[in-house]
């Protein structure tokens, strides 16, 4: 096996006293697409934060492979229309990026040609994938995407998601993904990982549709989840999961 | 040609105009002009500090909106709602400067100076000083011009590229605390956030670009203060707020043409 690009290990989060994660562990491996399911206020948005070093860590580390190059989608980006910026301009900050670069990832990303559009006339499915076009300008081995399909309907988060899957194809990189359209996500990753607040279950897509802590979160007909596994077990709660499992409030 | 008040008056209000309105942007972008007010009005509390301390009154300014602005910070993100906050700090420093300006005061301190300008009566070692502290102030924003533009995007976008936003936000707010006090001479305290936030607002139909908007704002906060003060020697009317004025004017005029241009044709 081959070392991992991002590791965590053990990794605790407090915000205002309360713990939002407790000792999260988790190897990402060489273009691998690795799901984050769970439900709101379960920490996985404040979990690829602290992948970036947004939060600080009440405990654990996080240990990168050696000049790792991340691309992070975030789950919100509430432009101010004050500030007045094309879509080139935007995608050459911090570091000034060469046309070449930016043509290729704006193609990329499904979004050639809106490089002198400005940023907020945009629409939402041209904004994600212009996000995702940044995400992508420097080659990133590590590309972490943050409900990066909010504000899309479903065929467009279906498409958008069939442009990570050929991204990480073309550049190989790894993906992490933190997601609410669960049947669209499970069906294109490699492994899931269910948090709430600590990993409940892991695994590939169907053992995790399977585990009863999944089940237990999501129940067994959410959103047509499941209508991609066809064997339903009798839905059980197994013991081994010391906390409670209501779909938290946030 | 330096003997001229008004050419002096005439230098000190380009300079101002020039340096706050870059920064100003990012006042406007960030959603802080509450924060520049504060700012502002702690520049009182320093005048009181200089003249119980018998110190001279530049860095004690300094050093005052520097503690507001650092204080502000620090309470932003642990859960106050900022916008009363805000309020309740800029007018109680305001108001507790005044007060203590008047208690430790000897009779030769003229208060109105202090509250709106001065700028007929800038000196030639003033002039040094707005020049050299706008100067700084540019030569931060532009240093650091990239990761403030980052940084106010979306903090985490930043963190992700390798940017400190908080780095970002600390040079940004130390160039805040420069430039009013350097620019209380020439408007006032009570009208300082007026020179940051307007010449920008009024760049902004007019820019494609952060960069546009900017430029244009230094531009027009140049602009402003000229116009202001010949509208001040002509119609003898007071200086710093004739230079805001000036500034407004501008801002309507961008605005409506902005507002007439998307009438006639629609954004697709």
């Amino acid at each position: 096996m081959k070392s991992p690009v991002i590791t965590a290990q053990d990794l605790s989060v407090r915000v205002d006293g309360r713990e939002i994660l407790h000792k999260v562990s988790m190897a990402v491996q060489p273009a691998e697409i690795v799901t984050i399911v769970g439900p709101n206020g379960s920490g996985k948005s404040t979990f690829l934060r602290a992948l970036i070093g947004a939060v600080p860590l009440a405990s654990g580390r996080v240990e990168r492979a050696p000049g790792l190059r991340i691309g992070y989608v975030p789950q919100k980006l509430a432009l101010d229309s004050a500030l007045p910026i094309t879509v080139r301009r935007f995608l050459s900050l911090p570091r000034r990026i060469s046309d070449d670069r930016v043509t290729d990832a704006m193609s990329r990303a499904g979004v050639p040609g809106l490089e002198s559009r400005q940023m907020t006339d945009l629409s939402g499915g041209q904004f994600q994938r212009v996000l995702l076009a940044r995400a992508i300008l420097e080659r990133p081995q590590l590309l972490l995407l943050d409900e990066a399909t909010q504000g899309l309907d479903q065929p467009g988060a279906a498409a958008f998601y069939q442009r990570i899957e050929e991204v990480r194809r073309d550049l190989g990189c790894a993906v992490v993904m933190v997601s609410h359209d669960l049947h669209v996500v499970m069906a294109a990753s490699d492994r899931v990982l269910c948090l709430n607040g600590h990993i409940c279950c892991e695994g590939a897509p169907e053992v995790v549709a399977d585990a009863p802590e999944y089940r237990a979160l999501f129940g067994t007909g959410t959103k047509g989840t499941l209508a991609l596994y066809r064997h339903q077990h009798s839905h059980r709660h197994d013991a081994d999961c010391e906390h409670d499992h209501s779909h938290g409030a946030d | 040609m330096l003997d001229d008040f008004m050419v002096r008056a005439a230098l000190a209000g380009v300079g101002i105009g020039a340096t706050s309105a870059p920064l100003g942007c990012f006042v406007v972008w960030r959603r802080m002009a509450y924060f520049g007010e504060a700012t502002a009005h702690a520049a009182v509390l320093g005048v009181a500090l200089a003249l119980a301390l018998s110190s001279p009154v530049l860095p004690a300014v300094i050093l005052a909106s520097l503690a507001m602005a650092s204080a502000v910070t620090l309470l932003r993100g642990h859960g106050y709602a900022m916008d009363t906050l805000l309020g309740v700090m800029a007018h109680t420093a305001l108001a507790a400067g005044m007060v203590a300006v008047s208690l430790i005061s000897d009779a030769r301190l003229d208060l109105m100076a202090f509250l709106f300008g001065d700028i007929l009566a800038v000196s030639r070692s003033d002039l040094l000083v707005i020049w050299g502290g706008g100067a700084t102030v540019l030569g931060l924003i532009a240093w650091q011009w990239s990761n403030l533009l980052i940084s106010t995007l979306n903090p985490d976008l930043a963190r992700a590229a390798g940017v400190d936003p908080r780095k970002a936000e600390i040079w940004l707010t130390l160039a805040l605390a420069l430039v009013v006090a350097v620019a209380i001479k020439v408007v006032g305290v009570l009208l300082i956030a007026a020179m940051l936030v307007i010449p920008a607002a009024a760049a902004r139909p007019l820019a494609k670009t952060p960069e546009e908007m900017a430029a244009g704002a230094a531009l027009i906060g140049g602009f402003s203060a000229l116009s202001g003060l010949y509208a001040a020697y002509i119609l003898d009317t007071p200086a710093g707020p004739s230079i805001v004025c000036a500034a407004s004017l501008v801002f309507v005029v961008t605005t409506t043409v902005r507002a007439l241009k998307a009438r006639k044709t629609p954004r697709i």
